[in-house]
């Protein structure tokens, strides 16, 4: 049997258990010094000095600034804004200006907080939806990262015209293990970087323009959960340690503190979008005009890409002949928000879903009908004028009502069933998610994977990191697959970039099906060379080893190419947006507590179009989790910012994640659509689970209460309030 | 000196007496299977068990530990041979990431210990203070019930 399409149990399952895999944190190189960091404790303002507090006993203590920085100081990613530590101006609250190394954590953290930023206040400014050639400059001169307009079709001049405003808060990644990095100089004058990651490469990036040089290799410790959260930040986190590594000739181990991190690293990007409709009387969509500003805090980080992927999930998976978007991504005085799982569709699927009941509730329809009615099939035009093909919006939207038993619904706008106290709703909500790189982005990275003969066995040679989501078991599975061998002959080599060949990074859905595909072309070369060597013409594989007349490592690669047959042009953003898109079907139902406002899961179902599970025990995993998190966003998550941008709910007592008893009993059905690009068809699956819960949450409060939010998080204050407004 | 006993071996340590049991747990005695999480009683990552209830290490000072008996998620499998809870946490899927799955791991093997056939809404309510961000649940709970058992 292939192992492609089976539930092989994870590979890194028995040392996780057990707890025997090691984490960041778990690794200590003898003579370790332990970093700490001094962050501005203002949103804007001039350093005028450090102090040191004359009382603490600063023995054995080593303080690092911006003096100390070798070459630019700048951790690089996209742009060379963001420093490693702040020089001169701090431009958010929590921005590193110092660190420290000491002998013991304790010591380390002592004197951090020994050491005071003098600063001279400057105006902050700390509102995106102003911040757009505001008088106070923080980048460029109008303060815009980034912004993008598409248009298809023209105006309109008849029709009924439904408008909203929609808007979505921060959230934090809330990976359980807070980021972490252990620098370790090595005899050359380089340095070794190990830490919790989604992406070695990106480090080496980000850091040679600090150094000065790439003396450096980046390895993957086991990684207690990214979620996009780990993908930029622990670049900055590796400057640091390394810059105190230079300066103490020591290994250096930097972990946060669950209030550090949630205060100081990125999160979703917080939106506001407005969506204009023109529809016919039986609800066809006849114009859909959006636009969103999203916050991207002080530096570009990743912004504009995020905005890209907003944007082009905007229409949400319905068909309109005349659209048209734009929005705008504006910088303010607050923490950088980066990658987060979903990547801005999560923002774009709330606004568009919301409008959709809005269209629903206004037309006297059944928010399934409306949806029903204007779902994109195949031969539909997107709004980059990409034809659409292999479409799932219908089979997803059958299947998940099929699994929920709910062919017919009761009208939205009566309070549902329930009794006494509670009220009962069901939400349906369709989304699609553009799988990896937006446009031609894998044509620019290349990525690569390498495949190491061992003897019987194969070795995976890449740097797509195991961030929980099953690389270390799905890619054996895959070459396994391709090569005929059993799935215990293949294993994945440390993620070392002295070792692995840079596959691009773990993000944007884009493992399993891009990497994965380059990985199962590097299975048929490896069968190839071995051909070649023995002369032999069998594809068995163990033929082909028998007839090995050597025992000499065998070692190839292969590489991403262009199929050529998508084409994006990114100034005008015409073409074909994505190679393939997936697609899924949220249902929720819950009880409403009208004495509290509180929300009460009862169950979730959900159909989403995965293209193959390589391995269906992980899909669902990633299906499940993933929803559970976007249930998170939808009634729980919400970061309290104070007058200087500062996360003041820093801890897990008071920003909450959903725990066993908040989470409902699931019900996961993957469709398979085949896309012929991916690896026996598989497509992204990380984020979508993302997009759907919350606009699904939404519909169904609103089924049982009448309550209409359109504002995350829906909050038992919220729902309150909007019960009072609605006796 | 404090002394306690972890997975079976007696331990003496000197130690201040408000040192955090995971600090002795992972610093002195190198078990790091224990996580931290959160070091405030929130995200159970820490949990061991403690004279057989779980409780979370981040909040126990040492002089608490004094004539104890300890298991950690080390001391969980016998000779290399994985507990049923164990086994079906690989089989299930129920460990993603799996920093969390210690903390996990422990509050199941506690659970059932004490109550060996609990339904799904018992196992959601003794699991409740043990967060996950990576599976949502659903196969944790999927594999505690077939760490059960069908006898």
């Amino acid at each position: 049997m292939s192992p492609v399409g089976t539930g092989v149990p994870r590979a890194d399952g028995p040392a996780k258990v057990t707890g025997d895999a090691l984490y960041v944190d778990d690794i200590r190189p003898t003579g370790c010094l332990y970093g700490a960091t001094v962050r501005s404790p203002r949103a804007h303002g001039k350093i005028l000095g450090l102090e040191r507090d004359p009382n603490f006993d600063w023995n054995g203590i080593t303080v690092v600034t911006a003096e100390d920085i070798p070459h630019q100081n700048v951790v690089f990613l996209m742009t060379e804004d963001q420093p490693a530590l702040a020089d001169g101006l701090v431009r958010h609250v929590e921005e590193p200006v110092a660190l420290v190394a000491a002998e013991t954590r304790d010591r380390a953290l002592a004197a951090a907080k020994h050491i005071r930023v003098i600063l001279e206040d400057l105006p902050a400014l700390l509102d995106a939806e102003i911040a757009e050639n505001h008088e106070i400059k923080i980048y460029g001169d109008d303060n815009v990262f980034k912004r993008i307009t598409i248009d298809k079709g023209g105006q309109v001049e008849n029709g009924i015209v439904i408008e909203g405003e929609y808007r979505v808060q921060h959230q934090e990644q809330l990976y359980i293990e807070p980021q972490g990095m252990i620098s370790v100089p090595r005899e050359d004058g380089g340095l070794t970087l190990l830490g919790s990651m989604q992406c070695p490469f990106y480090i080496v990036k980000a850091l040679a323009p600090m150094l000065g040089h790439k003396r450096m290799n980046v390895v993957q410790a086991t990684t207690g959960g990214g979620f996009g959260g780990k993908e930029e930040y622990p670049s900055m986190l590796a400057a640091h340690a390394a810059l105190l590594t230079l300066k103490t000739g020591k290994p250096v181990k930097m972990i946060y503190r669950r209030d550090e991190d949630l205060r100081a690293t990125t999160k979703r990007h917080p939106s506001v979008i407005k969506i204009r409709s023109v529809v016919g009387e039986d609800g066809t969509l006849l114009q859909w005009d959006a636009s969103i500003i999203m916050d991207g805090g002080a530096y570009n980080t990743l912004t504009p890409v995020v905005l890209s992927r907003a944007i082009l999930h905007l229409t949400g998976p319905y068909r309109c002949a005349n659209q048209h978007l734009s929005g705008v991504a504006v910088a303010t005085h607050t923490p950088p928000n980066g990658a987060f799982r979903g990547f801005g569709a999560p923002q774009a699927m709330f606004a568009v879903e919301r409008h959709m009941d809005r269209i629903a509730r206004h037309l006297d329809m059944d928010p399934v009908a409306i949806r029903q009615h204007n779902l994109v099939v195949d031969g539909d035009i997107s709004v980059t004028g990409q034809v659409l093909t292999d479409t799932g919006a219908q089979v997803v939207l059958d299947q998940a009502l099929e699994a929920a038993e709910a062919a017919v619904r009761t009208p939205h706008k009566h309070p549902g069933g329930g009794i006494g106290r509670y009220a009962r709703g069901r939400g349906v909500a369709l989304v699609f998610h553009g799988c990896g790189f937006t446009g031609n982005g894998e044509a620019a990275i290349k990525g690569k994977v390498g495949l190491e003969l061992e003897g019987r066995c194969v070795r995976i040679l890449t740097a797509s990191t195991d961030i929980g989501q099953g690389v270390e078991t799905t890619f054996p599975q895959i070459a396994a697959a391709e090569l005929g061998i059993s799935v215990d002959r293949v294993s994945n080599a440390p993620h070392d970039t002295a070792n692995v060949p840079d596959s691009g990074p773990t993000v944007a859905s884009r493992t399993c099906m891009v990497v994965g595909g380059v990985l199962q072309e590097a299975a048929k070369k490896l069968r190839s060379a071995l051909q070649a060597e023995t002369g032999l013409d069998t594809n068995d594989f163990d033929d082909l080893l028998m007839a090995r007349t050597n025992t000499i490592p065998l070692r190839v690669q292969a590489e991403y190419v262009d199929s050529g047959k998508f084409i994006w042009d990114n100034d005008t953003y015409q073409g074909d947006a994505y190679p393939a898109y997936g697609w899924s079907c949220s249902i929720v139902d819950l009880d409403v507590d009208l004495d509290t406002g509180e929300v009460l899961y009862r169950r979730f179902v959900s159909a989403t179009d995965v293209g193959k599970a390589i391995n269906p025990v992980i899909v669902e995993g990633q299906i499940e989790g993933g929803s559970i998190q976007a249930l998170g966003y939808a009634t729980y998550e919400e970061v309290v910012l104070d007058d200087q941008g500062r996360m003041i709910n820093d801890r897990l007592t008071n920003y909450i994640i959903p725990t066993t008893l908040d989470s409902p009993e699931m019900i996961t059905r993957i469709v398979e659509i085949p896309y012929t690009g991916g690896p026996f068809g598989a497509k992204g699956i990380g984020e979508i689970p993302m997009d759907g819960p919350a606009p699904a949450v939404a519909q169904a409060i609103e089924q049982a209460t009448g309550v209409v939010l359109d504002i995350l998080p829906m909050t038992p204050e919220r729902v309150l309030a909007g019960l009072e407004i609605s006796t | 000196m404090i002394q306690f006993t972890v997975n079976g071996q007696p331990i003496s340590v000197e130690a201040r007496p408000m040192t955090r049991l995971i600090d002795v747990l992972r610093e002195e005695l190198r078990l790091t299977g224990t996580k931290e999480g959160c070091g405030e009683g929130e995200c159970g990552a820490c949990t061991v068990i403690i004279d057989g209830i779980p409780v979370n290490s981040c909040l126990i000072p040492i002089v608490q530990a004094q004539n104890t008996v300890i298991t950690t998620v080390e001391g969980i499998a016998v000779d290399d041979n994985l507990d049923p809870i164990q086994k079906a946490f690989v089989d299930f899927g129920a460990a993603q990431c799996g920093i969390c799955t210690p903390g996990f791991i422990v509050t199941a093997k506690a659970l059932l210990d004490n109550n060996p056939k609990p339904t799904r809404r018992e196992i959601r309510e003794a699991l409740a203070g043990n967060l996950c961000r990576c599976t949502g649940y659903q196969k944790i709970v999927d594999a505690v019930v077939q760490g059960m058992g069908s006898d």
